[in-house]
């Protein structure tokens, strides 16, 4: 039962990064594809309706992961406090810069919020790798289970290392520009005219650095948690997701030249969730490696909530889903399509 | 105490009840717009068509700052209160993950349409969303009362052999009496909010001599709203609810009476101020024997008081508890007395020539939200020194690797940061009133 939540769990945070994340991608390129107030407006419109949605994959993950892994969450929340706390400002700036924007048509008003939402999306491309680096790193737990990271140490690697150091900036800017190839095929997908070109050239541009740093990231990996391989030496069937990371890096560079916006934006989907997998298949059980000692590892079978409790939500975990998935594809199909600046609503 | 806890304390203290400042009128407004929505597909008249998407544009503004200050409560459970999260994950999990899957996926989807779709959509499918927004709104009120009615009154659980406790009934936990009479008395709570609101702006056109076709129904449908609802707030939501406290938590009944000698046929103190060092009330104004009859429905019947309870057992804060619960007592009675004179001169048809009463609906704009903060911390520090009642101290629960000083730091930064949101939100509803109902919406994006 533990392994089904951690299932679960893992699903609605890779739903949560592919989705909110081509929202946070538009957010990051926003100031640079959108130069006329016009671009901006398509831009806003392309995501508006949905952004709320996506975020709160990230509320109903949180939830999920508090009751199924209450140690977990009570652990994990409290010692990244700080940076999650800098998470829930820039989450906060970053919706009342797309909402509130709209409501007044002043040129100064609208730039203040244009740099906002443009700022918090990428900051918050970064805190979300380097959080992930974190958990892939290993955090300082003691033998009671908690721990505090400090913002950053000496940037090194150690058993007692900060939130910062170069392994998780790194997976800071891996996510940053993984997200921003993945908002520019968003809007390549979303939009038409200058800004639908302008959109796919970053893509383009994107795409290389992306590769680099796919591969650079999986070797670092390797170097700080070499115990990533055991889980892959024994399930070889493993191996298939860093070819499906490849396949779809190649597949979403040729759909992208060919202009196959669909296709395009699938592959990143695809990518992001194959990394995402990747890094889950290498960790389990554990859900939070100890960078102390080994014994200390979080893991599904000490963290998880009681059995009962566990089956119980299962039942109501399925009609949630079923209701959500509705609400998504009902909404997704309501907003189909380019974006049309004409006409009302967003 | 030490300072850690304190800085805890304030931290959730704050951010919550700046949070709820935003919630009520969004659960308070969302019926009321579907009553406007209901009024306008039925009589086919535009005027309730702009009624209906004035509001909706005031309810869009309260809503993304009701939106991105909820965020960090279900956050903080983690971050501050991580003891308490890692003691009763296994029980409040259930409903705050709940509260994700069924309230805020539904309310998330329709927003949108609801708030820019009116174009896309038919009339009736346009109601529908609205319909889905005050659903969705209402589960997320009743799943996080139901976590607070857990923590008041623990049901459907067993105690682990980790310490912790875990989930042993689902439909107790669901079916939690407290949790009922609390969400009815919360609900209630949240519609006098909006009905005030909505009064208020009608009764600001109204004096202000614009809008008045419109202003006329925005004080129609507050003050008939409002008269339903400031009833069922007393009773039997607020009759149920003193009386369920009076039978599980008699030592929180006494302090937010100031009531230290078990005391048969019991006054109930209108005005005084207690003096819990002396263990008396200064200045006391009474209505004897009253405070036995409603608790117990006999005049004569005892009523136990704090000095039945050792100190440690007492809420920490008791003057503050007595002025919470006085305060949103005294208020309910006011809004009770405002409604029914307001209702009868709505009933006369001399309502919207009596600039008096619409002054007094116009002033009356902030109460409903002091009254419902009062309400809550009546709950919250009534239930104290019990983080879970009668298993988890507050000092047992908090972070304890998370020190003062970082815990101060983020407490600051809330407070900045929720500075300029109070401060958008003012100027921003502050514009949509002054525009009126008729202005065309700003170009959503």
């Amino acid at each position: 039962m533990p392994t089904v939540w951690f299932i679960i769990v893992s699903v609605m945070i890779a739903a949560y990064v592919v989705l909110d994340g081509f929202d946070l991608g538009a957010g990051i390129i926003y100031l640079f594809a959108g130069r006329t107030t016009d671009d901006r407006r398509t831009i806003l419109r392309s995501i508006g309706p949905v952004w709320d949605g996506n975020e709160v994959w990230l509320l109903a993950a949180g939830g999920t992961l508090y009751f199924a892994y209450p140690q977990l969450y009570a652990s994990a929340f409290s010692g990244f406090y700080l940076p999650l706390m800098m998470v829930l400002w820039l989450l906060m700036l970053r919706g009342i810069g797309i909402e509130l924007r709209s409501h007044m048509e002043n040129p100064v008003w609208q730039g203040f919020f244009d740099v906002v939402f443009c700022c918090s999306s990428g900051l918050l491309a970064i805190f979300f790798g380097a959080a992930l680096g974190n958990v892939i790193r290993g955090v300082p737990l003691g033998s009671d289970g908690y721990f505090f990271e400090p913002l950053w140490t000496n940037f090194r690697l150690g058993p007692y290392p900060g939130i910062l150091d170069w392994y998780t900036v790194m997976a800071g800017v891996v996510a940053l520009v993984t997200l921003t190839a993945h908002g520019a095929l968003y809007l390549t997908l979303k939009t038409d005219g200058e800004l639908g070109i302008r959109a796919r050239g970053v893509a383009m541009t994107v795409w290389p650095v992306q590769v680099a740093l796919t591969l650079l990231s999986l070797v670092a990996t390797w170097f700080v948690r070499p115990s990533i391989k055991e889980n892959y030496l024994a399930y070889p069937i493993g191996f298939l997701i860093p070819l499906v990371v490849f396949a779809s890096l190649v597949m979403l560079r040729v759909a992208t030249g060919k202009g196959k916006e669909l296709q395009a934006f699938l592959a990143s989907c695809v990518y992001i969730t194959g990394m995402l997998v990747g890094a889950v298949f290498a960790l389990y059980p554990v859900v939070l490696p100890a960078s102390t000692d080994p014994a200390y590892n979080l893991t599904i079978y000490n963290a998880s909530a009681a059995h009962h409790g566990l089956i119980v939500g299962l039942v109501w975990w399925t009609i949630g889903m079923i209701l959500c998935v509705g609400y998504f594809v009902f909404v997704y199909r309501m907003f189909r399509g380019k974006v049309q600046l004409e006409g009302g609503g967003y | 105490m030490d300072s850690a806890a304190l800085v805890h304390r304030l931290h959730f203290a704050f951010t919550i009840t700046f949070h709820y400042l935003f919630p009520q009128l969004t659960m308070g407004l969302a019926p009321l717009i579907v009553v406007l929505k209901t009024l306008a597909l039925r009589r086919n008249d535009e005027t309730y068509t702009q009624a209906a998407r004035f509001w909706a544009r005031i309810f869009g503004i309260n809503f993304v700052i009701g939106v991105v200050t909820g965020i960090p409560m279900e956050f903080q459970f983690g971050t501050n209160w991580s003891h308490f999260s890692r003691f009763a994950g296994g029980v409040i999990g259930q409903t705050l993950a709940m509260e994700g899957m069924f309230a805020f996926f539904l309310e998330s989807a329709f927003l949108g349409l609801f708030l820019y779709g009116e174009k896309r959509l038919s009339p009736r499918a346009h109601w529908w969303s609205a319909v889905a927004v005050f659903l969705g709104s209402w589960l997320s009120g009743f799943f996080i009362v139901a976590t607070d009615a857990w923590m008041q009154n623990p049901v459907g659980y067993s105690k682990a052999a980790d310490g912790s406790v875990q989930l042993s009934s689902f439909w107790e936990l669901v079916l939690n009496p407290w949790a009922w009479w609390q969400y009815a008395h919360n609900m209630s709570g949240a519609v006098i909010t909006g009905a005030f609101v909505m009064a208020s702006v009608g009764a600001f056109y109204l004096l202000w001599g614009k809008f008045e076709e419109h202003a006329r129904i925005f004080v129609r449908v507050g003050v008939i709203a409002g008269l339903i609802f400031t009833i069922l707030q007393v009773f039997p939501t607020g009759d149920s609810q003193g009386r369920m406290i009076a039978h599980k938590q008699p030592v929180t009944l006494a302090a937010m009476e100031a009531l230290f000698d078990n005391t048969p046929g019991a006054p109930l103190v209108l005005i005084g101020q207690p003096d819990v060092a002396q263990r008396k009330i200064d200045n006391p104004l009474v209505l004897p024997k009253m405070l036995s009859f409603l608790t117990y429905r006999r005049w004569e019947a005892e009523v136990k008081g704090l000095n039945n309870f050792p100190p440690d057992a007492w809420p920490d804060n008791i003057p503050l508890l007595y002025f919470a619960y006085h305060i949103m007592v005294g208020l309910g009675t006011i809004f009770i007395a405002v409604m029914v004179v307001a209702a009868l001169l709505l009933w006369r048809g001399v309502l919207f020539r009596s600039r008096w009463m619409l002054w007094i609906l116009l002033l009356s704009l902030p109460f409903p939200y002091i009254a419902n903060t009062a309400g809550w911390m009546t709950a919250e520090i009534g239930r104290q020194p019990w983080l879970v009642y009668g298993l988890m101290r507050t000092s047992e629960g908090y972070s304890k690797l998370v020190s003062a000083g970082n815990g101060l730091f983020t407490l600051l930064g809330f407070m900045g940061m929720y500075t300029v949101l109070a401060i958008l939100f003012l100027f921003l509803v502050g514009r949509e009133i002054e525009n009126g109902p008729v202005a065309q919406p700003a170009a959503a994006h």
